[in-house]
């Protein structure tokens, strides 16, 4: 019954190789197995978003997939968001500046979020990003200050999309 | 919080996936999105001994669009319904509907045949199929069935669905191109299962409406179709009294329970005022598609 699977997952580009059950999370793999901690876990039913990462591009709630669903697909966490050398993602550098987090352990879960559906949509308007934000519980920052920090990210987003127009 | 150890099996096609759920016919579970199977497995409620993930058969994944019904695989993706997947009324339908379905991460990965198998009795796709005459497609190794959707929906949480079928694709007929639709639901926090919901199609000859559907979800141990409520409104004007008229019909016919999310009073009254605003936007939709 309890049979363990090696598999290999691909996580922020690089490749883990580990022993799981079946019955393991993805987010618990990511957090044991790969040393992943980042991605967090506050309710595991799939309500608070805390565990959100991308897989194949999709934000996704990690703690409602299994590890050895996602062999071959690629799984992005918060601990790729930044540059190697340490340099902020837009998304990492505009919640600091606008105080999106205070305690932070729901920021992973909507950085990722915000990454997913941004990806997907580069001009989402206000009503759109507040129906989006709607999708994580944050218990201390207040969601006024995580729309403004991702509605920032998005216009940094943009013009690093866009080339500089010429002067 | 963590789910009972279980076997996985991964079939690599319909044919295998069937194998498998007539050899686990007993306690084995299809795992589609997981976004309803998981959590239940995550609370210890649900204890397969045996998943099988089908939530990797790409040819159960995707829409069809015809030109009498759209055909719409059973693990295509609540997302997938973002964006009109065809033209008309259904398509656009489709968009209003998907927006109140969870949030955005569970939509990419939720499915839309996961859905109607939960049978949750406030799905707003068990709605649409109630409501739209949908057909389920029910297949098992060497047999497959075509099962209407109001045969198919058992009550809260119980489908027609045999332990060795899988549901593969549901058809929904096409609304003729000047239908107006509505959709309106009531939850207390954004993504949140609802407490009643409305959907209404209308097609107008000037204000007269010429025929009408009527389904409310929420409000019982399933979504209901109200034919007495659609025959009753054939041949009166759009306007607002008939729609209040047609509210207290509803408020008339159905018993909800009331639960600690609402009482049966507040919930049968919710239904009806649903029913009145869902009936209003279709009718000014379905002016709009007559005068463009
Ligand atoms: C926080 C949260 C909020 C939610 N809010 C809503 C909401 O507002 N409205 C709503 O409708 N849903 C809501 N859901 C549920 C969501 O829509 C699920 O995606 C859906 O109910 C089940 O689809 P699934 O693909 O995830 O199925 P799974 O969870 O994989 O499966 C559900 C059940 O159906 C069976 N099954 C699945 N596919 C098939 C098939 N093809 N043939 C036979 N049996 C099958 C499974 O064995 C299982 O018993 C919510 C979920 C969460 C976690
Ligand atoms: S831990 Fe996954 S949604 Fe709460
Ligand atoms: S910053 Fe503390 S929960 Fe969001």
């Amino acid at each position: 019954m309890s049979d363990r699977h090696d598999i290999t997952l691909r996580v922020n580009g690089a490749t883990h190789h580990v022993n799981v059950e079946p019955r393991y999370s993805l987010a618990d793999t990511l957090r044991d197995a790969c040393g992943l901690t980042g991605t967090h876990l506050g309710c595991e039913h799939g309500v608070c978003g805390a565990c959100t990462v991308l897989i194949d591009g999709r934000a996704t709630r990690s703690c409602l997939v299994f590890a050895v669903q996602v062999e071959g697909s690629e799984i992005e966490t918060v601990e790729g968001l930044a540059e190697p050398d340490g340099t902020l993602h837009p998304l990492q550098q505009a919640f600091w500046e606008h105080h999106g987090l205070q305690c932070g352990f729901c920021t992973p879960g909507f950085l990722m979020l915000a990454l997913g559906a941004l990806r997907e949509n580069p001009d989402m308007d206000d009503e759109e990003l507040r129906d989006l934000i709607a999708s994580n519980l944050c218990r201390c920052t207040g969601y006024q200050n995580i729309l403004t920090a991702v509605r920032a990210a998005a216009d940094m987003m943009r013009a690093k999309a866009q080339p500089a127009p010429n002067p | 919080m963590k789910p009972a150890a279980f076997a996985y099996l991964k079939p690599e096609n319909l044919a295998e996936a069937l194998q498998f759920v007539a050899d686990n016919a007993d306690d084995g579970k299809l795992l589609a999105g997981g976004q309803s199977l998981v959590p239940a497995m995550n609370f210890r409620l649900a204890r397969p001994e045996t998943l099988i993930d089908i939530s990797g058969l790409e040819a159960l994944d995707g829409v069809n669009d015809r030109p009498e019904a759209l055909s719409i695989g059973a693990l295509t993706r609540h997302a997938t319904f973002h964006k009109p997947v065809s033209d008309g009324a259904l398509g656009r339908l489709l968009v209003k509907v998907v927006g109140h379905i969870a949030h955005y991460p569970i939509r990419q990965r939720g499915t839309f045949g996961g859905s109607l198998c939960h049978a949750d009795p406030a799905a707003e796709w068990c709605l649409v199929a109630t409501a739209l005459d949908a057909t389920m497609r029910l297949e098992s190794s060497g047999d497959a069935r075509d099962v209407p959707a109001e045969a198919f929906f058992r009550g809260s949480f119980t489908t027609a669905l045999e332990p060795n079928e899988i549901l593969t694709r549901i058809t929904i007929p096409k609304l003729p191109d000047a239908t107006g639709t509505g959709f309106v639901e009531f939850a207390r926090r954004k993504g949140d299962f609802a407490l009643a919901m409305a959907l209404t199609t209308l097609h107008l000859e000037g204000n007269t409406i010429r025929s009408a559907r009527v389904g409310l979800g929420g409000v019982a141990d399933r979504a209901l179709r109200m034919t007495e409520i659609e025959a009753a409104l054939v041949g009166k004007p759009a306007t607002p009294e008939t729609f209040v008229t047609a509210g207290q019909m509803a408020r008339d016919q159905i018993s909800p329970r009331g639960d600690i999310h609402g009482s049966a009073e507040y919930r049968r009254d919710l239904g009806g005022a649903l029913l009145e605003r869902a009936l209003a936007e279709a009718a000014e939709e379905a002016r709009g598609a007559v005068s463009t």
